[in-house]
């Protein structure tokens, strides 16, 4: 059952068995597709950025851009969030995925131009959908507002992108099968089935009265649980053994992890209508789910954080760009997932319903671990696929500690800002006005925290683009981008 | 668990699982729920009907996301502060949303709920004077002013009932000879707000008295 290192490199092929592509080969058969999605994942996530400084801005300065209806705060906080959604984490989560896909099946992607085909179109109908919130088309229904018309066109680029997980994995090379892998192929059939079930029950023939709320909030919370986590938890599972250069603490584990949360996540979304106009047996199912999180959460973290415990294996972590970010969002998906759980125990959800305090959860699961995740495997995999180094370790220092501080500031903001609202707003002897007035100081803090991780994608996205021109820096290295140079360079410790 | 079919077929059944139980039950539950009366001698059936002017104000609801600021909810006594707070005389249940296409339940209270604001503020004026600049009405309020939904029309022989009245050294005061009143969209929505009420009983909520 123990299997100690993901890409299988000690195995020997089955008797008969074509020998595994190299390498070198599968990174070839990938470049052009997850460099396309990695490139319009940084364009987007600057865009996204931008549009949260402007929505958070208008929370402590109602007259900036007050009087421009394409910008009013209704919209532009439902631009970023759609754009972050769709146009950063999904682009993020396809050529990551892609790429660990084809590495851990050690096959070549075969007709990568599908994927770039359904890539175009996808970021095409992205595109077409957020005017259609700028243009007033929205439908106010959260995580789903793009007008309906563009659903069909994000279904086909689904099909034709998503496919290529599937057939990269029945084409694997004989062996193992990862943990990586599973949590993959499990997101790559989940998404699909989510997103068209919803779209068809609120939008396009809608289910009568509070049964809509409660498929919006299965759909929602699954878009993070079903989709961007597996994916996250895949390049941890990937990323932290292979950098470090040992196994996993328990494959075992990882298992029992894979199934649990495939068992409870589905069922806690309904955690976001907790005494809400729905049957009270379905808000009790979604706390039970969500207090059951608790299973894959702690499993997951057990196999992570005994793998990096260690003298030695913090020095590799802190001077490897790759694991800083990955270990920082390990930590947080630990620390978050605990937070959800405890959010949905109805003595915590009566202060924090409706409050500063799930925003800021929002983003502590969706940026600080699973964003995180994401930069951390983007920096691993670009050497790879290019053939050279990352041109600075300064820019990628600016990146970590402008993101990593910045969501550190902005969750604590949000969380005691969230319980001193949510305890004013159940304290019916305070004017609401008065509650109104006391959050533009938070909420001006809350600015100062978007716009440190705005500037820090913009470090990340001027070093993305400078590394994919190949600027002379970035030629001359010929040893792996790490923070520091006193550190022996391992295997692939980047 | 090596092959495809099988993880399939566990993925499948995951999310089966949780559709069927969540969604498909709730849906068997009370997906057919209708309107009642409020008591047995009474005949309205409620909900009401919104009026075609509520209807599209309602649009212009969901295309400026006033959802994201405001919920139209009413959590009962246990679960919030939301009826001492004025919000509603009963929490809210399912049959309350029946007749809604969308339903607009919202999940961050920026602003205050909703869901009876027809019943809490009936004026006209009030509504237009806070949508066209939060200020006059509420100050300190972070809600952003919504001017692009009046215009300026000459005053003329009258002025219009629906003008909006402003104070004197108003930054957005109107050109002289002018006066600010609601377009079409502005005067829906303010009807729209005017449905919103809570003030009937429904067979599994009643108004506390």
């Amino acid at each position: 059952m123990a299997i100690s290192d993901p890409t299988h490199s000690s195995q020997t092929p089955e008797p008969g068995a074509v020998p595994p592509a190299r390498a070198g080969q599968i990174d070839a058969s990938l470049k052009t597709p997850v460099l396309f999605f990695f490139a319009c994942a940084v364009l987007w996530l600057l865009l996204g950025s931008a549009l949260g400084v402007i929505s958070a801005i208008k929370l402590h300065a109602p007259e900036f851009l007050g009087n421009v209806e394409a910008l009013t705060f209704g919209r532009t906080r439902s631009m970023h969030l759609n754009i972050v959604a769709y146009g950063w984490t999904f682009n993020g989560v396809f050529g990551i995925s892609l790429w660990l896909m084809h590495r851990l099946g050690r096959v070549e992607l075969r007709n990568g131009w599908v994927a770039i085909l359904g890539g175009g179109l996808w970021n095409v109908a992205v595109a077409l959908g957020i005017g259609g919130i700028l243009l007033g088309k929205m439908t106010s229904v959260e995580w789903l507002e793009m007008p309906k018309e563009v659903a069909p066109l994000l279904a086909v680029a689904f099909l034709l992108i998503g496919t290529w997980n599937v057939v990269g994995f029945a084409r694997r090379a004989p062996g193992h099968v990862y943990v990586s892998q599973w949590y993959i192929i499990a997101a790559m059939f989940w998404l699909p089935m989510l997103y068209c079930v919803a779209e068809m029950m609120i939008l396009w023939f809608p289910a009568r009265g509070t049964v809509q709320a409660i498929t919006n909030w299965w759909f929602a919370h699954n878009v993070l649980g079903l989709w961007m986590t597996p994916v996250g938890v895949a390049a941890m599972y990937y990323l932290i053994p292979k950098v470090l250069g040992k196994p996993i603490h328990s494959y075992y584990l990882s298992i029992i992890g894979f199934w649990s949360l495939a068992l409870f996540y589905n069922w806690a979304g309904v955690h976001h209508l907790i005494g809400g106009p729905i049957p009270v047996w379905a808000q009790s199912a979604g706390i039970v789910a969500s207090i059951m999180m608790v299973v894959p959460v702690l499993v997951t973290a057990i196999n992570f954080h005994t793998t990096t415990y260690g003298k030695e294996n913090w020095r590799i972590i802190w001077n490897s760009p790759t694991l800083r970010f990955v270990v920082f969002g390990a930590f947080n998906y630990t620390l978050s997932s605990f937070a959800g759980s405890a959010m949905a125990l109805r003595e915590v959800n009566r202060v924090t319903h409706f409050t500063n305090f799930t925003v800021g959860h929002a983003h502590h699961g969706m940026y600080a671990f699973v964003a995180m995740v994401y930069f951390g495997a983007m920096y691993f995999i670009m050497p790879r696929l290019l053939g050279r180094e990352w041109p600075s370790a300064a820019l990628i220092k600016i990146h970590f500690w402008l993101t990593a501080g910045g969501i550190f500031f902005y969750v604590l903001v949000m969380s005691i800002h969230g319980i001193l609202q949510g305890m004013a707003m159940n304290d019916a002897t305070t004017p609401f006005l008065e509650i109104s007035r006391n959050a533009m100081v938070w909420n001006g803090l809350r600015t100062a925290g978007g716009t440190a991780m705005t500037l820090g994608h913009v470090a990340f996205a001027v070093h993305f683009f400078w590394m994919l021109r190949g600027s002379a820096a970035s030629r001359r290295r010929t040893a792996p981008t790490l923070f520091s140079s006193a550190v022996p360079v391992e295997g692939g410790a980047r | 668990m090596k092959n495809l079919p099988l993880i399939f077929c566990g993925v499948f059944f995951t999310i089966a699982f949780s559709w069927t139980g969540l969604i498909l039950t709730s849906q068997i539950q009370y997906g057919r729920l209708e309107r009642a009366t409020a008591s047995e001698d009474e005949t309205t059936l409620y909900p009401l009907q919104m009026s075609g002017a509520a209807i599209r104000g309602k649009d212009v609801y969901i295309a400026q996301g006033c959802l994201y600021c405001h919920t139209q909810q009413v959590r009962p006594r246990h679960q919030g502060g939301d009826i001492e707070r004025g919000w509603g005389q009963r929490y809210t249940v399912a049959r309350d949303y029946i007749l809604q296409e969308r339903v607009l339940l919202g999940t961050m209270r920026t602003g205050p709920d909703l869901a009876d604001i027809g019943t809490r503020q009936k004026s006209d004026e009030w509504h237009y004077q806070h949508l066209f600049d939060p200020q006059l009405t509420s100050p300190g309020s972070v809600m952003p002013p919504f001017r692009f939904l009046f215009e300026q029309v000459p005053v003329g022989e009258t002025v219009r009932m629906d003008a909006i009245k402003l104070p004197a050294d108003y930054a957005f005061a109107p050109r002289p000879g002018f006066q600010w009143v609601p377009r079409q969209e502005a005067s829906d929505l303010v009807q729209y707000l005017h449905s919103l009420r809570l003030n009937y009983n429904s067979p599994e909520s009643r108004l506390e008295e």
